[in-house]
């Protein structure tokens, strides 16, 4: 019954999100093919701000370690896919980076969370296990680094990635252009309805309930170690999804992707958009890349300053997020009813304020 | 003043302990220098209310913690239905079924009275049964107006009643209630009295530490007195109060304490 009344509460984040389904899923038959290929890069950075919103926004894990997990998905495709050289091998690729990264994810979240380690200093040891990463890989320029045949190639990363290739029967196609932005959107609607079902249902709360007060969550019987880890492990698939997305769709990863910049990135973009409200972020991540390529054409960094901007707005003005804050207006805007529907039923609906 | 111990102490003795539902011997406990709970021996049978009572500083709620898990033990054991639960962590004694309401209300802020219930449901019990569950805990306490509300907004009085509601969810074997009626008036108190009491004919075993000796005498016939940490007196309720060591160090330390 909550679920009936779930459905019927129609409000701006909801239809929001319908619009841009459609009108993302009908995009390539209107727009141009140089546009499309942008909104595919567009896209696959959204799973990495996705992880940070499930690790952060959810279970209140402060990390600065989504980089890293991203470029191990990047390079361990890379690598996997270069060694066969062979495009049907692709697949197995694509799984591969996603169990190295789950397993290093798995494992660095045992050592923190059943260590007992905790907020600002998971911050500090997922930041410095990603900036290792990025300086060890810098120095790994001379040919005595290399996995297989494939050379790590230091400061100048990796070219000629291949992309995703698919085989049905004895139809091989490779998932480049228009194929890999509807199967990025796809894959990417997937995810949205299955995170959002995740986070009101069992696992949500649970997550919820470390997120606000551990000791609680012990006492009522939740193992805190465990489920943080659960989280973590699976941000880290996330973000390695996102960088193999990445390789695929440029055909090229080099250490900067992880270096200190690229890694605050995800967060400021998380804490602007309002980092309860998985919605919110997706829409902020787009309009962000949207933004700092219309930008780049200037020339220099404009998108990080202006996004600095934004960021110290957020915390001054609107510290639940700008996002967040516009769809909550939205909501007032267009509907007093909504507010006694609210009283109808707290029922899970209204999950940490965000909504 | 060993004397009167000894002589109370040994009453004790003389009761049944093979339906013990917790047992805790020689549970100490320092911190730093401090020896805040000191050998302290103490058995709750099944269906039992008990009392815990003693001046600021005894050691009560660190008694509490010491059997959730929340510190651990520098020495001694503690059984729960047999099993030795000494160095189980927190969440696993929680789901064998012990549950506590702490002494400053510990409830989720930012969410709504019937998140916060879920959240204490839902290690539980099936999800289909969570809102029934819900339900009942809420028509018998006679909170269903907090329910909507963010528990931010809501009085200290109203978080305390939400916090038993959320302990009463897991249906735990043991209930530990740490001041359930700190910050409540005359009226609430004597509600909250009477819930507890009725729990206890439910068959909830519960250990409840409090101040306010009226309210102690209304729910509990057996109380246990700690005093520097260490079990000082343990009896009937008319005994303990008719104590004059008890009176004495309940009291005289510190007389505003006792009212």
């Amino acid at each position: 019954m909550d679920n009936l009344k779930n459905f019927k509460k129609i409000d701006s984040e909801k239809i929001t999100m319908l619009v841009l389904c459609i009108v993302f899923l009908l995009f390539p038959l209107i727009a141009s093919a140089y546009d499309v290929l942008n909104m595919s890069y567009f896209f696959s950075m959204v799973f990495l701000s996705m992880s940070l919103w499930l690790i952060w926004g959810l279970t209140g894990i402060f990390s600065f370690g989504q980089t890293a997990f991203f470029g191990v998905g990047a390079y361990a495709y890379a690598m996997i896919s270069m060694n066969f050289n062979n495009n049907t091998m692709t697949i197995v690729a694509l799984v591969g980076a996603l169990v190295i990264a789950w397993i290093l994810a798995l494992l660095l979240g045992y050592f923190m969370f059943y260590g007992g380690v905790n907020d600002v200093f998971v911050g500090l040891i997922t930041l410095c296990v990603t900036l290792v990463m990025a300086t060890f890989l810098a120095q790994s320029a001379g040919s005595q680094w290399k996995i297989g045949s494939v050379l790590l190639g230091g400061d100048n990363g990796i070219n000629n990635i291949p992309p995703l290739s698919i085989e049905i029967g004895s139809i091989q196609f490779s998932l480049v252009g228009t194929y890999q932005y509807y199967f990025i959107i796809l894959v990417l609607i997937g995810f949205y309805l299955f995170l959002r079902k995740m986070q009101h249902g069992k696992m949500g709360y649970s997550f919820v309930a470390i997120r606000e007060n551990r000791e609680r969550s012990q006492l009522l019987g939740y193992n805190i170690s465990l489920l943080q880890t659960l989280s973590f492990s699976f941000g880290g698939v996330l973000a390695a999804f996102s960088g193999v997305l990445y390789v695929t769709w440029g055909g090229y990863i080099s250490p900067s992707a992880m270096g200190i910049s690229a890694a605050a990135l995800p967060v400021v973009l998380v804490a602007a958009a309002g980092r309860n409200n998985l919605s919110g972020v997706m829409i902020f991540t787009v309009l962000y890349y949207f933004l700092s390529q219309k930008l780049s054409v200037s020339g220099s960094e404009y998108a990080l300053v202006i996004l600095g901007f934004i960021l110290i707005m957020v915390i001054l003005i609107v510290p639940k997020g700008i996002v967040v804050t516009i769809f909550n207006a939205l909501d007032r805007l267009f509907s007093s009813r909504r507010r006694r529907d609210a009283n109808d039923t707290a029922s899970d609906t209204k999950q940490a304020g965000t909504y | 003043m060993l004397m009167t111990q000894q002589a109370i102490l040994s009453r004790q003795e003389l009761t049944d302990a093979s339906d013990a539902l917790i047992e805790l011997s020689q549970v100490t406990r320092d911190f730093g220098g401090l020896r805040a709970v000191d050998h302290v021996d103490l058995t709750i049978r099944r269906g039992e209310l008990r009392g815990l009572i003693g001046p600021n500083g005894a050691g009560k709620s660190t008694v509490f913690k010491l059997i959730m898990g929340i510190h651990s033990l520098t020495s001694g054991k503690i059984l729960f239905n047999g099993t030795d639960i000494s160095e189980m962590p927190t969440w696993q004694r929680a789901r064998l079924g012990i549950g506590i309401k702490m002494q400053i209300p510990c409830v989720y802020g930012e969410l709504t009275g019937y998140e916060n219930m879920r959240i204490a449901a839902q290690n539980y019990m099936k999800n289909n049964e969570i809102k029934g569950e819900i339900e009942r805990i809420v028509e018998l306490i006679g909170i269903e107006h907090l329910l909507l509300q963010e528990v931010n907004n809501l009085s200290h009085g109203q978080q305390q009643w939400l916090e038993i509601a959320m302990t009463l969810l897991s249906n735990p074997d043991l209930l530990l209630l740490d001041e359930p009626v700190a910050g409540m008036g005359p009226e609430e108190t004597a509600f909250t009295a009477e819930i507890i009491k009725r729990l206890n004919e439910n068959g909830f075993s519960i250990i409840f530490i409090d101040h306010d000796m009226e309210f102690v005498r209304q729910i509990s016939k057996k109380v246990t007195v700690l005093h520097q940490g260490a079990t000082f007196a343990e009896g009937n309720i008319n005994e303990i109060e008719s104590n004059k060591e008890v009176i004495e160090i309940y009291l005289g330390s510190d007389s505003s304490e006792g009212t």
